[in-house]
């Protein structure tokens, strides 16, 4: 990977110094009494408002990603990952500095969109709509969803609400849903984990066939060997800064020293 | 590549050397790489929209059926939730506090219903649209569509809310004397234009509400003084009477009032002309343009910033 670097190579994803803040309402000034929240108010209007706690997610990210690339973003627990991600898909408005990207980069998640109380019929309609699909993309593509999901193999559970799903058949569907689409620029957030082991096989391959598909893919996983078996470069970030950006094998040998597994 | 001529919107971020930021910038430039989640034109962006129409379409209707699917009546609530409510304002206005001074009571009945569900209507386009941003964080972060489809949808699901109401309204124009006739199809376009209104309307309220989700628990209480200062249950030119003219024609103009007017003057037989302000339909056509327009435009404003935190 490394020879062709220089040139011939498209960038897909820029990020240039990215920073990324959250505002959490309604937790400074001590506690959430009333009487701390009044006080907040009579305070307010010289500059940022005090009830308003700033959390600093993402700091000063720069990387570029090229077309065919397959990157895994590691790091612990509220490290900054999954804010990163939405910011490339610009779904999180950076607080300074800018994503450029080749198209629309796409979060693989529907689950926002499906509601548990309609039939897993009418959530795969809706998810795919949700995602941007178009109504006969979804009619062709509706048998091969509801198969891959493996949802009717215990009796027609496609046409009852997805709240009588089990956790397991749920996050089958979803993934099922999920991962109807093609992308160019792919973003997988823990999916792999979900269903049982007979699905995880079935689920990887799938990813396998959307990253020939897709331009670039982006992998935020704990899980190292599925970050070794799909990736060929890793970016580690640590409390929203970017550790180190290198091949996958370097970069986890470091992260794996650090982290003492 | 180190010149250093390049437009001034790149150079925001302060990178962390000039040259890097530069490079960056015009690396995307030569490859066609667009800024992420950036707003896109106004035109582009209502493209975008009415490319999204399925989505919008079958949002609401799913939000419509999974409000009633784990009761036992099930759908049946879409017709009975309005007739309760009829019923509960009657039992109120019409048998013990009588409000229906002025008017007779094969009048007051539908005019009381028709009130209580074209407010409703724009009430509950409002109180969704509050919610509709801040209420659905989840989806706005994990997805990509014109935010405006969130809104707008949920005003459609009223929208058709109201047609289930509708069906009880027919029925109470008929028991009390109001006959099917051509004017009934006026009802029509005063419905599309309240719709136009109330969209417009959830549209501003979705932009102030994801700021400022507070609003949410306001709203309840400027959406019921709306609605007593807009002569749900009483006619307004009657009650007001004995005050200065003026505080009786800004209430009649209100939009809620206008578009009660109008769906009023169109099933009830009794109810002419005479209980219209003057140019009615000219105000309603103008109270859904303005906010149809404006709200549309100011939500727009704030596209890519919809979903921080």
């Amino acid at each position: 990977m490394a020879e062709d670097n220089a040139q011939g190579r498209i960038p897909t994803v820029i990020a240039d110094d990215v920073h990324i803040v959250y505002r959490v309402n309604g937790t400074g000034g001590g506690r959430g009494s009333a009487t701390a929240a009044l006080s907040r108010m009579m305070r307010r209007g010289k500059g940022e408002p005090r009830g308003v706690r700033k959390v600093h997610a993402v700091r000063g990210v720069s990387f570029t990603a090229y077309r065919g690339e397959a990157i895994g973003l590691i790091g612990t627990n509220g490290s900054g990952k999954s804010t990163l991600l939405r910011a490339i898909a610009g779904l999180l408005p950076t607080e300074s500095g800018h994503v450029y990207t080749d198209g629309q980069p796409s979060l693989l998640g529907v689950n926002a969109a499906l509601m548990s109380d309609l039939t897993g019929e009418r959530n795969v309609v809706l998810g795919g709509l949700a995602m941007g699909m178009s109504q006969d993309e979804i009619r062709q593509r509706y048998q091969e969803i509801v198969e891959f999901s493996g949802i009717n193999e215990k009796g027609d559970f496609i046409t009852l609400p997805m709240r009588t799903y089990s956790s397991g058949m749920a996050a089958r569907l979803r993934f099922s849903i999920a991962a109807a689409k093609n992308h160019d620029v792919l973003m997988i957030d823990e999916a792999l984990a979900t269903g049982d082991r007979k699905f995880r096989v079935r689920s990887e391959e799938r990813i396998r066939e959307l990253r020939k598909e897709a331009g670039t893919v982006f992998l935020v996983s704990h899980n190292n060997k599925s970050i070794r078996d799909t990736c060929d470069r890793a970016l580690w970030l640590e409390k929203g800064e970017l550790l180190m950006d290198g091949p996958t094998e370097e970069v986890l040998k470091a992260y794996e020293r650090e982290t003492g597994k | 590549m180190s010149d250093t001529t390049h437009d001034g919107g790149v150079a925001l971020g302060t990178p962390p050397s000039a040259d890097e930021g530069l490079d960056a910038a015009q690396l995307a430039a030569k490859y066609g790489l667009t800024v992420s989640g950036a707003r896109p034109g106004l035109i582009a962006y209502m493209r975008q929209l009415w490319g999204r129409r399925h989505f919008i379409l079958a949002f609401s209707r799913a939000k419509l059926t999974a409000q009633y699917s784990q009761a036992k009546l099930g759908q049946l609530w879409q017709v009975v939730t309005p007739l309760l409510n009829a019923a509960v304002y009657y039992l109120i206005f019409g048998l013990i506090l009588g409000t229906r001074e002025g008017i007779s009571h094969d009048v007051f009945v539908p005019f009381l219903v028709t009130g209580v569900f074209v407010f409703t209507f724009t009430q509950s386009s409002v109180m969704a649209g509050v919610r509709s941003i801040s209420g659905n964080l989840g989806l706005v972060r994990a997805l990509h569509f014109p935010r405006a489809s969130l809104p707008i949808s949920f005003s459609l699901q009223q929208l058709q809310q109201l047609l289930f109401s509708m069906i009880v309204l027919v029925a109470v124009a008929i028991i009390f004397g109001s006959y099917p006739s051509l004017s009934w199809l006026l009802v029509i376009p005063a419905l599309i234009l309240q719709f136009f209104f109330n969209t417009g309307l959830a549209l501003v309220m979705a932009r102030l509400g994801s700021k400022t989700p507070d609003l949410a628990q306001l709203m309840p209480f400027v959406m019921r003084t709306w609605m007593y200062a807009s002569g749900v249950m009483f006619s307004i030119p009657v009650m007001l009477k004995d005050k200065p003219a003026w505080i009786a024609d800004v209430l009649q103009y209100n939009p809620a009032a206008i578009y009660m007017d109008l769906v009023r003057f169109a099933l009830i037989d009794g109810y002419g002309s005479e209980n219209l302000p003057d140019h009615v339909w000219a105000v309603g056509v103008g109270w859904a343009v303005l906010l149809g327009v404006v709200g549309f435009v100011y939500f727009w404003k704030a596209e890519e910033r919809y979903g921080r935190g």
